[in-house]
Order: structure tokens, then C-alpha cells, then sequence
């Protein structure tokens, strides 16, 4: 007779999970101070060379998780007046983990009055196999400005994409400014990919742009030929919207777009 | 409830207006991504899973008695595109008209007095509901059917469709309208106690895309 097997296998190891954490505030002398600037595990900052009185961060390196049970959270607190411009060093890719659980990814951005932030991270890359739960939170005084761009690749050249469902809130002065959720994947309801869905196309993504002087001058809502757009939200904000082929031509369109209503 | 008060709300022939919308389907139609009963399903399923549970829980929780201003801000921000804004209030400002008429009520006299020129479409069907005595779980369902109801009819219309395999395409999708319902009217729950930011959002990006680009034809037959 074999002894008998253990009762339980071991748990698989849990997820990781990191935050980085960046607070910016103004320095006194007309630029901005990061008394905060936090990495952790896979998500190192570095700050990058300022630009007038915007301190810049680069998210860095490692940044190809989140695996499967994995994570991750990013929080930027901009206080009254600073200035202050995120971007990543790459792409972020999207894997799958041991276990088949999802992962996450949030991030959190709190603006103070007369607050300015550029989050413009590289693109999301969603392989095949993978999960991941995407949430991206943004708070804003009435007088702040954000300026936050997404794209979203699904499966590298030729692959199959995972499941990525992404969410977007940005709340200005206590009140829903747009709230937004995205599934694509195999494990996304029914249609995703269909002529309601996005039809086909690998590369998706948006440039929000909310700025109070839009109050007065809102941008004109324009269609940049069949599957890009600029949409003015019902708030000083405006939004475009573009499905491409692929992630070079989703970039030159949101580059475009971050010139004519962004600074 | 009442089934055959449910039966009223959600009949096409109540007059509120929505046979001049095709949901999407006219623009759908346009490009060739609507040709067939087939692709007609793959359209009417993307949308009911994306702005059809965002509609559902919008109306769940204004039957539920959810702040209805609260609500309109919640689908507000739900709706990039102006012009889907646009034929929101539109269209929520003629069935406000036809249901005040129908089940006369302080909760639809008080929304029509906050938003004259017409409260988002699912906050009225919610709030019209309620006034019907009808449930969360019934606006749900009558939401969730709208989504697709129109786009199928429209694209009768517009491609000469068999009505045969439109009313086809929406039987076969009722299982899953009976799911969007359900979960809608879970989330609505939900929303009462934290608040309209816990509703669902999801949304289709081509959907907003195309609006847009429907919106600057100089002719159409459909309104949206």
C-alpha cells in the first residue's frame, strides 16, 4: 500500500502586490516638489528632468507584470498647484498566472485646486491567457486639470487577446465627470468584438482632456474618419475616442489629439 | 406587479418616440457592419451587454427611488458622445410626456420640473416604472429589451430585413436579457446603499465612435 497523499496541497503562493505612491506639491519657488515618490516591487519611479515648473516621474523597468493574482497600485496625489507629468518606461503586459486568477491594476489619481496632471503610461498589452481588472480613479477640484491618456493592445502581433476589463471614473468637484468600463476578450460578454463591439480592430484607446477654461471655449465634437472621435463630455472635458489597427496608428492619433486640446 | 402594466410600458406602440431610433443600427448599417440576421445578433448582443446593462441599471435604480438627479449624472458621464446625450434627452422628454399622461404621479412631475428639456431616457422608464407600480427588476427588463428592440426593427427598415429573422434574433438573445436584468437590477440594490457610482458603466467605444459619426450625415431616417 503507497502512503497516503497529503489531505491538502499547498496554496499556491498568493498574488503579489505593490503600490507606488508620488505626491507632489509646490516647491515655493515656482516649481513643484515630490516629497513622495515611493516605488515598490515591480513598479520603480524615477524622477525625470522637470519641464518649467512640471516635475516629471518615470515609472520604470520591471514594469511586465501584473501575473495572474497580482496587485498593483499606483497613487498620485497632486496638492494645491503642482505640476506634475507621469509616463512609463514601456509597455505594460498583461500575463497569466499560475493559478487562473485575475489581476489588478489600479491606480488613483486626487488633483487639489489648480492641481495639473499629465498621466500618459505606454500602452497595455493584453496576452493571450491573461486577466486583468484595470481600475483607473481620478478625483478633481473644480479648478484642477487632468490630462490622462489609455491604450490598449490586445495580444501581441498575431496572438489572441486575454481578458482585460478596464474602468475609468473621474469625479470633478464631488460629481461623476465620465464612468466608463471596457471588456474585451474571451472572457468578456458576449459581442465584444462584433460590429457593436470594436469590430475587429487590436488597438484601442482614448486621451481625456478635463481643463476648466473649456467651460467658456468647450472643443467642437469632430470625427477623425470612421473610428476615431472627439466628444465633448457634459463637463469642461473632452474625450477622443479611436479603434486602430494597430498601436503605432493609435498613437499617432491621440498625439494628435494631445496637441490640439492638451498642453 | 402587474404583468399586462409591464406589457404596456414595454410595448413599441407606447408613444414615446423610439421607433425614430435605430440604437446604433442605421450608422451599423451604413458601413456594412450590420448585413445579415447574423451580424444583426452580433450587433444587438454588443449592445445589449454594453449600453443595455449601462440603460437597465440606470432604470432599476430609478424605480428603486434612487435620486433621479444623481441618476442623470451617472448617465451623464456614461455618455461620451453629445450626440447619444442629445437623443437620450430627447427621447427621455417624450416618454416623460407620454407616461405622465398614462400614470400621472408627483415622482414623474417632479423629474420633468428639474430637467425640462428631458432627463436621460432610462431615469424616466425607471421613474415611470415606479409610477406604474411597477419594480426595479421590470424597468430593468424593459431597458434591457429597448437596447435591442430598436436596433432589430430599424434594421428591418434599413436593409429590408425578414421580420421573421429579426423577431428571431431577439428570441434567441432573451436569455441573456433576462440575465442583464438580473444583474441590473442586483447592481441597482447595490447603488441604494453606495450610491450611483457602484452602477455598472460599461460601454462600447465603436458605439460612441459612430454616433458621432451618424450625427454629421446631412440626410438620415433615424434620429440616432
Amino acid at each position: 500500500m503507497t502512503p497516503a497523499a497529503p489531505a491538502t496541497t499547498p496554496a499556491p503562493p498568493a498574488g503579489l502586490r505593490a503600490t507606488a505612491r508620488i505626491g507632489a506639491v509646490r516647491d515655493g519657488r515656482g516649481g513643484t516638489a515630490l516629497p513622495l515618490l515611493a516605488g515598490e516591487g515591480p513598479l520603480a519611479l524615477r524622477r525625470t528632468r522637470d519641464e518649467g515648473a512640471e516635475a516629471g516621474v518615470m515609472l520604470v523597468g520591471a514594469m511586465s507584470a501584473p501575473l495572474g493574482g497580482d496587485h498593483l497600485t499606483v497613487e498620485a496625489d497632486a496638492g494645491p498647484g503642482a505640476r506634475l507629468a507621469m509616463r512609463s518606461a514601456a509597455a505594460t503586459l498583461a500575463l497569466p498566472g499560475r493559478g487562473g486568477e485575475p489581476a489588478r491594476y489600479d491606480v488613483r489619481l486626487s488633483l487639489a485646486e489648480d492641481a495639473q496632471v499629465r498621466w500618459l503610461p505606454e500602452q497595455l498589452v493584453s496576452v493571450r491567457g491573461s486577466d486583468l481588472r484595470v481600475r483607473t480613479r481620478a478625483e478633481l477640484a473644480p479648478t484642477a486639470r487632468l490630462m490622462l491618456r489609455e491604450e490598449q493592445v490586445l495580444g501581441r502581433t498575431g496572438e489572441a487577446p486575454g481578458t482585460l476589463r478596464a474602468r475609468l471614473t473621474v469625479i470633478r468637484g464631488g460629481r461623476p465627470l465620465l464612468d466608463q468600463e471596457l471588456s474585451c476578450g474571451p472572457g468578456a460578454p458576449g459581442g465584444w468584438d462584433g460590429p457593436a463591439g470594436i469590430a475587429g480592430h487590436r488597438a484601442l484607446g482614448q486621451l481625456l482632456v478635463v481643463d476648466p477654461r473649456f467651460d467658456a471655449d468647450p472643443p467642437a465634437a469632430r470625427v477623425l474618419g470612421e473610428f476615431a472621435a472627439v466628444t465633448p463630455l457634459a463637463g469642461p472635458a473632452v474625450l477622443v475616442t479611436a479603434l486602430a489597427p494597430d498601436a503605432l496608428r493609435l498613437r499617432e492619433l491621440l498625439d494628435e489629439a494631445a496637441r490640439a486640446y492638451g498642453w | 406587479m402587474s404583468l399586462a402594466t409591464l406589457l404596456v410600458l414595454a410595448d413599441g406602440r407606447f408613444p414615446a418616440g423610439g421607433h425614430a431610433h435605430s440604437g446604433g443600427a442605421e450608422a451599423a448599417c451604413k458601413a456594412g457592419r450590420i448585413h445579415d440576421a447574423a451580424t444583426l445578433a452580433d450587433f444587438c448582443r454588443g449592445r445589449l451587454h454594453t449600453a443595455g446593462v449601462t440603460a437597465a441599471a440606470l432604470a432599476a435604480a430609478a424605480a428603486l427611488g434612487l435620486d433621479p438627479v444623481e441618476l442623470d449624472a451617472a448617465a451623464d458621464a456614461r455618455t461620451p458622445s453629445p450626440a447619444l446625450r442629445a437623443a437620450a434627452r430627447r427621447l427621455g422628454r417624450q416618454l416623460m410626456r407620454a407616461a405622465r399622461a398614462t400614470w400621472p404621479d408627483p415622482g414623474l412631475d417632479a423629474l420633468a420640473a428639474a430637467f425640462p428639456r428631458g432627463a436621460h431616457q432610462p431615469v424616466v422608464l425607471g421613474t415611470a416604472a415606479r409610477a406604474a407600480g411597477l419594480g426595479a427588476l421590470d424597468a430593468a427588463h424593459v431597458a434591457a429589451y429597448e437596447s435591442v428592440s430598436g436596433p432589430a426593427t430599424a434594421t428591418v427598415r434599413l436593409l429590408g430585413l425578414d421580420p421573421f429573422e429579426a423577431s428571431g434574433v431577439l428570441a434567441r438573445l432573451a436569455p441573456e436579457l433576462d440575465g442583464v436584468a438580473a444583474g441590473a437590477a442586483e447592481a441597482a440594490l447595490l447603488a441604494r446603499t453606495e450610491g450611483p457610482d457602484a452602477l455598472p458603466a460599461p460601454s462600447s467605444p465603436l458605439l460612441e465612435i459612430a454616433a458621432q459619426v451618424h450625427a454629421d450625415w446631412p440626410v438620415r431616417l433615424f434620429a440616432s
